[in-house]
């Protein structure tokens, strides 16, 4: 028993000490990218790159279009994912899969994707140039490609959600003289609004580091269609600090978001 | 009412019929279909045949084509696990059932706060879902079902949660309520307690069919060999002696 036990201690005191290597390595692996963006860049410098008119507008356009980008994917997404939850129809295993399909998608073939359709000589915007109406490198193909590629992420986590809400909530409210849309908001969506804000914020970050699609669909117009990724990419070429700055900028963001929906939102999910 | 649906391993097929201001407990083994019994006569489960009325309301009825829909039925449901909205206060759980029948905000008011006291819950009134022990989510629930004047009573182990005193005063104001309305009410239970002090009648389920009824006091005489376990609360022979029994 002796030897045994002696044995089992070795054997955590091993493990423990492997694992503490492994996640220090993969701690530093992750670190030490976003931290050496930091040091490059004096808080001065920082202040002063954020009033440069192409750090500014790309900020700016960011925001706007994912905040646009994330408005649109909640108003679709929450009753699609709401209807894949609950109810069985014939097809619905490839609608799911179609929904995910641009999670795994490279975003350069989503981008080309998106301009098969919607480019001028697309299948649908074709029909819209022959009124007048570009789509393609345009602010609106900015929020499409947005769309596009963060959708999945929303409604993923929603339909999660919606899954794991007991029907009895339901039943009780029908019992109780509710109809099916009062139900809807004063039961179910209060009592899944965690997972649906944790699915938009994820979605919200997909969209505005967004990449691929957007050069690829929307072009890098300044002001127009160069989102803060696409401006980065942009400044590395001779504004290396406006670089900088818009990437520090991302992480702060980024770590905000997940900031947000590690921590946050944990005292609203419902018992 | 008489229905038929198929659970998972036998079908529900019950016959039964309720007289206003009367109570009828269904016992039965666990999984016996007494719950989805409950369920299909609120609504919420669809039989796939038979017919069910409230007095001269006919609330399903398969040859018809006719399904009230369950928010249509003016049944006051006590579920099982007590579906008290955990986002909600105890005073808007109660409220619920008013509010979405447009009753006047005032009136709301002094009905909750009226059922709330029939449940002793008033001190609580402000106090969220989520943060209630058992037996508050039960009387809850209770007082959720009663405040909308339901046409008929679904009760499901109604009363299991609480201690045994506020099991007694809860009884007791369910017979005084079901009476003083005069709706039928139909509890399940696996309380021969519940059965005996609730019951006008008493049904036994056995996979899906009531294979036995009667007062309470026939059920005490009964050789169910069922109904010997569970007001005797053994398995082995019995011998019955009046209302009560004892073993061989």
């Amino acid at each position: 028993m002796t030897g045994r036990s002696y044995f089992r201690g070795r054997n955590n005191l091993l493990l423990t000490i492997g694992a503490g290597v492994l996640i220090t390595l993969l701690i530093i692996f992750i670190l030490t990218p976003i931290l050496s963006l930091f040091f490059r860049i004096t808080p001065g410098q920082f202040l002063a790159s954020l009033s440069d008119p192409v750090v500014w507008n790309a900020l700016v356009l960011s925001l706007v279009t994912a905040s646009i980008s994330t408005l649109v994917i909640i108003i679709v997404g929450t009753p699609v994912a709401w209807i894949n939850a609950r109810h069985r129809y014939p097809g619905r295993e490839l609608v799911d899969t179609l929904i995910d399909l641009p999670l795994v998608l490279p975003p350069t073939v989503a981008g080309l994707a998106l301009l098969m359709a919607f480019g001028r000589m697309g299948l649908i915007g074709g029909i819209f140039y022959e009124y007048g109406i570009s789509i393609a490198f345009t602010t609106l193909a900015v929020i499409i490609a947005q769309i596009f590629v963060s959708i999945p992420f929303y409604i993923r986590q929603a339909r999660a959600s919606f899954e794991q809400l007991d029907q009895v909530y339901e039943h009780a409210a029908q019992s109780l003289g509710s109809t099916p849309l009062p139900t809807f908001f004063t039961v179910i969506l209060p009592l899944v609004k965690a997972g649906l804000i944790g699915g938009a914020i994820m979605s919200f970050a997909r969209a505005l580091g967004e990449f691929g699609a957007t050069i690829m669909f929307a072009g890098n117009f300044q002001g127009r269609t160069q989102t803060m990724p696409l401006a980065i990419y942009t400044a590395m070429q001779g504004d290396l600090l406006a670089s900088i700055t818009l990437s520090v900028i991302l992480i702060i963001i980024s770590f905000i978001v997940i900031a947000l929906v590690k921590f946050r939102l944990r005292g609203y999910t419902a018992r | 009412m008489a229905i038929h649906r198929d659970l998972r391993e036998f079908p529900l097929k019950a016959e039964i019929r309720v007289r206003s201001g009367e109570t009828l407990v269904l016992i039965g083994e666990n999984g016996s279909g007494k719950s989805s019994l409950l369920l299909s006569i609120s609504g919420i489960l669809e039989p796939a045949s038979g017919k069910i009325s409230l007095g001269d309301r006919i609330l399903y009825d398969s040859t018809n084509g006719i399904h009230v829909l369950p928010e249509n039925r003016d049944i006051g449901l006590v579920f099982q696990n007590c579906a008290i909205f955990p986002h909600l206060t105890v005073f808007e759980n109660v409220a619920f059932g008013l509010r979405r029948r447009k009753v006047p905000g005032l009136e709301i008011r002094d009905r909750v706060m009226e059922h709330l006291a029939l449940v002793s819950l008033e001190n609580l009134s402000n106090v969220r879902g989520d943060q209630l022990s058992g037996g508050e989510r039960q009387r809850t629930a209770l007082a959720r079902a009663l405040v909308i004047d339901p046409a008929l009573l679904l009760l499901d182990e109604p009363v299991s949660a609480l201690d045994v005193v506020a099991q007694e005063r809860m009884r007791s104001a369910l017979r005084t309520y079901v009476g003083n309305a005069n709706i039928p009410c139909i509890a399940v239970t696996h309380s021969f307690k519940d059965a005996l002090s609730l019951g006008d009648t008493i049904g036994v389920m056995e996979r899906g069919r009531i294979v036995e009824n009667g007062t309470p006091d026939e059920m005490m005489r009964s050789r169910n060999g069922f109904l010997h376990q569970f007001f005797c609360g053994c398995r082995w022979e019995y011998n019955v002696h009046g209302s009560g029994c004892s073993p061989d």
